[in-house]
């Protein structure tokens, strides 16, 4: 095959990369030899731009830090044997005693005390779950099984009436545990349910594709309070009379048909990123429809949408802090029940703090989960 | 109707691999196939060129139904490709393709890539498609990249798992659209010869390609493509040496003097 005569011909291209190799192999960086001064200097008021920016900067801290610190820890008030509003009120610094007196009633809501054990165990069964369930080499069928299982035992857990124990209306479930089962469950609903929805609405057969715009945009179009509200005000009215669906079921379902209509739309992105090749290349192999989309589409979209997904996981985490208005008590207006003690009126810095910290120990989480698996998943086809 | 032209198929001759009977395609108001007829028997070596947009691809895409074609019909291995599904897979199963830009699934390592078909489609088990995947490996020459992903080889050894991928499915008939035109010239070869073989091999192919030298030592049949229709098809050596029509002959001088 000596006289092969090729169409594109780049002659240049063959040894451009090997020159290239071999001149970064013998000329070195300069080697940096900067002091901490020479580091300021460089970095901080390198041209007057910076240097304004710099001493902004340091005085927006200077008048900033001192006072927080001030509030949250020097002036603070901790618990302690009879410590007061009172004497919280009068130390002008955070009254953590506060928190001592109600974190219970925040994480927890209105669930009888003497229970609340179970719903801590069901906090710790979801969180190590989902620990389990962040390990790549658990993703098989088996983890589906366990989280079916935790599922019932979280549901005998809360409402109890079974194995001695005391029955607890869902009505009197709050604060975290409701918070954590709103989206872990609207989430593990709505995912696949947005994946159907993202793969319909890129359909060839027209009813399905029109069905799951519709779909989309009709739940986009809406606010979330509304489609709450739609859930525990309009989806009695269609049901015979006689038939009550529960307040928390309604609220849960309202979120289930929130998150898939976004998640769908994020994951149609994934989807429309997948070059046309890929297609034609599981379609040339004689793949169906659902093996090509299991096999080859489905894991490069999802890969590729971790941080818009993750994304609107936190949005959605965070948003289930709306079904206050339907009169659900999750974290959000746990906290905001706590502020309604007479005894202890008035310390909302340190209850919204408080839940703040709540959150952000799950969002945080979540993010940076993300970024390691973002990592893991791209770390074998990197080049 | 399908059933009718599989038995029909082999009263026809046992040894046709592919026949395509008039057809014709359109992309919108674009006529793209303009009534092509063609028959490829079993072990044919034919290569397929022509300009730009002469419907090179479209024609051999028809052959594995990633283009749908309107009018005639296109017959693989005495099944007809209609809109049912059934004969559509079938004909998949038996029909590998090789594409200009290889195509291979990043996020499956070569192994994987290779052994996803025979698995999923063949229900084959995983240990023998692995065998079979490492048997086809050593074939292109690339055994020890196995367990690597595709973006960390070079252009010619992604091509080279992309023939050995197909071949894992055991095909009766292999599709290549322009393999070697995304390589740089060194890894050209190296996909020729892997392709030179399997022709020795009396594999049945259909090769879209401007490598005349490839043409020359493989083909039985070069045909020349130009507007939707073939303007003329002989064995290489009258071809390139005594070519007819005069879109041809301008053809081959910008080619040979590029
Ligand atoms: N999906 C499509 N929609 C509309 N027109 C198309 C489509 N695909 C191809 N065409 C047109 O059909 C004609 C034939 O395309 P085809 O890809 O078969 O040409 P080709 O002979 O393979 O050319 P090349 O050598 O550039 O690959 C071209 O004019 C092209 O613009
Ligand atoms: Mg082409």
């Amino acid at each position: 095959m000596a006289d092969h005569i090729s169409v594109q011909g780049h002659p240049g291209s063959v040894t451009s990369t090997d020159d290239r190799e071999t001149a970064s192999a013998v000329v070195k960086p300069p080697a940096l030899a900067l002091g901490p001064l020479g580091w300021v200097r460089a970095n901080l008021f390198n041209t007057w731009f910076n240097s304004i920016l710099t001493i902004l900067i340091l005085w927006l801290a200077y008048k900033i830090i001192p006072p927080l610190v001030n509030w949250l820890i020097i002036n603070s008030v901790g618990p302690g044997e009879g410590v007061t509003a009172q004497a919280c009120r009068a130390s002008g610094g955070a009254c953590w005693a506060f928190i001592h007196e109600k974190y219970r009633l925040i994480l927890f809501g209105l669930y009888p005390y003497e229970e609340q054990w179970r719903p801590i165990a069901s906090i710790l069964i979801i969180v190590g779950l989902l620990g389990v369930s962040s390990n790549r080499n658990f993703w098989k069928p088996w983890l589906l099984a366990v989280w079916a299982a935790a599922a019932v035992v979280i549901g005998v857990l809360m409402w109890g009436g079974v194995l001695g124990l005391p029955f607890v209306r869902n009505t009197l479930w709050g604060g975290l545990p409701l918070t954590l089962i709103l989206s872990v469950v609207g989430l593990v609903v709505a995912f696949p349910l947005s994946i159907l929805l993202a793969l319909g609405r890129r359909s060839d057969l027209p009813i399905v594709k029109s069905l799951c715009v519709t779909y989309i945009e009709l739940i986009r179009g809406v606010p979330l309070i509304t489609v709450l509200f739609m859930a525990s005000v309009m989806f009695p009215l269609f049901l015979p009379t006689g038939v009550t669906i529960d307040k928390l079921l309604r609220a849960q379902i309202g979120l289930i048909l929130f998150a898939s209509a976004y998640l769908a739309e994020v994951i149609r992105g994934g989807l429309q990123a997948i070059p046309k090749g890929q297609y034609e290349a599981a379609d040339s192999l004689g793949l169906t429809y659902w093996q090509k989309t299991r096999k080859i589409i489905l894991p490069q979209a999802l890969s590729i949408t971790i941080p818009p997904l993750v994304n609107t996981f936190i949005g959605f985490f965070k948003d289930t802090s709306l079904v206050i208005i339907i009169g659900l008590f999750d974290l959000m207006s746990a906290s905001k029940a706590a502020l309604t003690d007479p005894a202890w009126r008035g310390f909302y810095k340190e209850s919204y703090l408080f839940v703040a910290v709540v959150y952000f120990a799950f969002c945080f989480f979540m993010s940076k989960y993300s970024q390691w698996l973002e990592n893991e998943l791209h770390r074998g086809h990197k080049r | 109707m399908s059933d009718v032209r599989q038995t029909v198929a082999p009263q026809v001759g046992d040894d046709i691999a592919v026949q395509l009977s008039d057809v014709h395609k359109w992309y919108g108001e674009f006529h793209v196939l303009k009534g092509i007829n063609l028959t490829v028997s079993r072990g044919e070596r034919i290569v397929i060129c022509g300009p730009s947009g002469s419907g090179k691809s479209t024609l051999i895409r028809c052959i594995n139904r990633l283009e749908e074609h309107q009018r005639g019909n296109i017959v693989v291995d005495g099944v007809e490709l209609t809109n049912n599904l059934k004969n559509i897979d079938q004909v998949r199963r038996d029909v590998g393709m090789v594409f200009q830009h290889f195509n291979l699934f990043p996020h499956l390592t070569v192994l994987e890539n290779c052994t996803l078909a025979p698995i999923w489609v063949r229900k084959m088990p995983k240990d023998q498609a692995e065998a079979v995947a490492m048997k086809y490996l050593e074939r292109v020459r690339i055994p020890d990249q196995a367990r690597k992903y595709p973006g960390q080889l070079s252009g010619g050894q992604q091509q080279r798992v992309a023939i050995a991928r197909s071949l894992c499915m055991n095909p009766k008939v292999m599709l290549f659209d322009e393999p070697t035109s995304a390589l740089d010239p060194e890894m050209i070869k190296e996909v020729l010869d892997v392709m030179i073989g399997l022709a020795r091999e009396g594999m049945t192919m259909l090769c879209v390609t401007h490598e005349m030298g490839f043409a020359k030592t493989v083909a039985n049949r070069v045909i020349f493509m130009d507007r939707g229709e073939i303007v003329e098809q002989n064995a290489p050596n009258e071809f390139f040496n005594n070519p007819q029509s005069e879109r041809t002959k301008l053809f081959l001088s910008q080619i040979l003097a590029h």
